[in-house]
């Protein structure tokens, strides 16, 4: 019996060592697998809204992914909750992927909107989804004001606010 | 310690320390085999000749190949494909053959299913099979990234956004997974990590437990009969091998399975000299580019009716979003050939063509698993939707019918 509970023991004892030490590496492992710091520190890009020409299209990169920035002309109207002000002007600030498989719409300085060439969806200038496949808006990326700088990746109170109405 | 005597031969002094003679007969000379088989039960050679082909074409590509987003285009498509002696021959052997390799599997996957292999005793082979299966997958999926190119990446993308649609952790899931917030040098180095060394030995793994499970219940028979094999083997030892049901494996069984292996690898390496070009995807000789997209992304041949089955839910369904059962039914159909022996609720082991109902699910699900491969390649517009919805639906439903269809079939046939 003594012998028994000893050997009990022992064992109940390695087990709990074992399981600490496991689920310490296990977490030590998913780590190694997070994004690094500079991966994480990249993954702010700050862009200068002064000198855009508008109805030109500006295309920033943050995070690997196209940034629509659209400065928008006089007779462009702007749409709640999908158009930032910033100053005195009107931008669509958006992700340029097309929401329904994920390519690139181009934008079309005529007809003012945009079209992705894949499976023909179309967008208007604040990015709804007018014409074909595409299941919603374009998404919108993150961001804050700052002066005349965008700050993608940080949420600042203009973003909330357009997260709000949407 | 255990006693020895001296050997008399180099061989003696091994076997006494080895045990090879037992070894031997345990693994090849004693090793029995259903003798009422056809050519369709060689593919589990022709997969470990497969399998090995891989390996070593792919330890001649690894000396030149570099895991970095900069340099790994080119150290494929300048320095193995034009530098290194023979290079190309690696390359494209390594292409095919992870083309090739599918095709067999899915070739002894039917089989299986034709034959009723996976059942009664038999549900172990069949799990190890089909893990290998995703283990074969994860590793084309992994080593098609390799290239960096344009299919490369976007085929990675897609993937791994696939994990997105998890519910809660998916957005955070997705950004673990690529190391970063989008397809980029970490994404490729891991995936290489997978690919030449992790992914390898989980398959070397789970072919080990596929052949074991094999041992106990015997491989199966052109006619699904159950017999004794002691008793068979005891009558092929004492030399009535006409009337013995089972021959050895070596050097009976495996001189079979060589004379189809050596049409099978003319045909390989027929491809492999004048016909590489079909596991070549002209799009990925352009290197992977994140801002650029293909006009139309699709994945190689054999993960077409999985990828159209993710496709073919393109609306709402009582406000479940067309992206939400997409993944829900690509989830399904991932899972559920590992259910198939408890799905199959007749007793019946039989070729499915003398099973009164099975036969016609059976043809059903070959049919349909082509459609949906046929259309996974074409553009998902106009008529086209509609069919990968309708055969996306067809494949869910043949598996929810399953039992119902095999416990009227046990019904008929009276339990037998």
């Amino acid at each position: 019996m003594m012998n028994e509970s000893r050997r009990g023991f022992v064992g109940k004892a390695f087990g709990a060592v074992a399981a600490v030490g496991g689920v310490a590496s296990l977490l030590a492992m998913k780590m190694t697998w997070d994004p690094l710091p500079s991966a994480m520190s990249a993954g702010f890009t700050k862009v200068d809204l002064s000198g855009l020409e508008a109805n030109k299209l500006e295309i920033a990169v943050w995070r690997g992914k196209p940034i629509f920035i659209l400065k928008y002309t006089e007779d462009m109207k702007p749409v709640d909750g999908r158009t930032v002000k910033v100053g005195d002007h009107y931008y669509s600030v958006m992700i340029g992927l097309c929401t329904h498989l994920g390519c690139i719409p181009a934008y079309n300085t005529g007809e003012k909107d945009f079209t992705c060439a894949c499976h023909g969806g179309s967008f208007t200038l604040a990015g709804v989804n007018s014409f074909g496949p595409p299941p919603r808006p374009l998404d919108l990326p993150p961001f804050k004001i700052d002066g005349t700088t965008l700050v993608l990746g940080e949420e600042g109170p203009e973003y909330k606010a357009m997260m709000a109405k949407a | 310690m255990a006693e020895f005597k001296p050997a008399n031969s180099a061989y003696e002094w091994f076997d006494q320390r080895l045990g090879i003679d037992k070894f031997l007969k345990v693994m090849m000379t004693e090793y029995w085999i259903p003798k009422n088989i056809n050519f369709l039960w060689a593919m589990g050679v022709l997969l470990s000749v497969m399998f090995t082909i891989l390996v070593v074409s792919g330890i001649f590509l690894l000396m030149y190949y570099k895991p970095d987003v900069n340099m790994a285009f080119d150290s494929v498509n300048y320095t193995i494909m034009q530098e290194v002696g023979y290079g190309w021959l690696f390359r494209h052997i390594h292409a095919v053959g992870a083309s090739i390799v599918f095709l067999v599997i899915y070739i002894h996957m039917f089989t299986g299913i034709y034959y009723g292999s996976y059942k009664k005793g038999r549900e172990i082979i069949w799990i190890s099979g089909m893990l290998l299966f995703v283990l074969f997958s994860a590793e084309g999926f992994s080593g098609y990234m390799l290239p960096w190119g344009q299919m490369s990446y976007w085929a990675a993308y897609v993937i791994t956004e696939i994990f997105g649609g998890i519910p809660l952790i998916g957005g955070d899931l997705v950004v673990w997974i690529r190391g970063n917030f989008y397809v980029s040098d970490s994404t490729l180095t891991r995936f290489f990590m997978l690919h030449v060394l992790l992914v390898p030995l989980a398959i070397i793994g789970a072919i080990v437990l596929h052949f074991y499970a094999l041992r106990f219940p015997h491989v199966n028979n052109e006619a699904g009969e159950f017999f004794d094999f002691d008793k068979e083997a005891q009558k092929y030892l004492a030399g009535d091998k006409k009337s013995s049901k089972v021959v050895p494996f070596w050097p009976v069984f495996l001189s079979k399975d060589f004379f189809v292996l050596g049409f099978f690898l003319l045909f390989f390496f027929y491809l492999v000299f004048f016909h590489y070009d079909f596991a070549m995807d002209p799009v990925n000789f352009d290197k992977a580019d994140g801002l650029k997209t293909p006009a139309h992304i699709y994945p190689e041949w054999y993960f077409l009716w999985s990828y159209e089955v993710l496709r073919g839910f393109f609306f709402e369904i009582a406000g479940i979003s067309g992206k939400a059962l997409g993944l829900m039914a690509f989830a399904v159909a991932q899972g559920v050939f590992f259910v198939l022996p408890w799905l199959d609720r007749s007793p019946m082991v039989k070729p499915a063509n003398q099973r009164p109902y099975f036969k016609y699910w059976f043809w059903l699900l070959v049919v349909d698993m082509i459609v949906l491969t046929v259309y996974g390649k074409l553009p998902p517009t106009g008529a086209n939707a509609w069919v990968g919805f309708a055969s996306s639906m067809t494949f869910l439903l043949l598996f929810v019918t399953l039992p119902f269809i095999t416990r009227a079939e046990a019904k008929k046939v009276g339990g037998k």
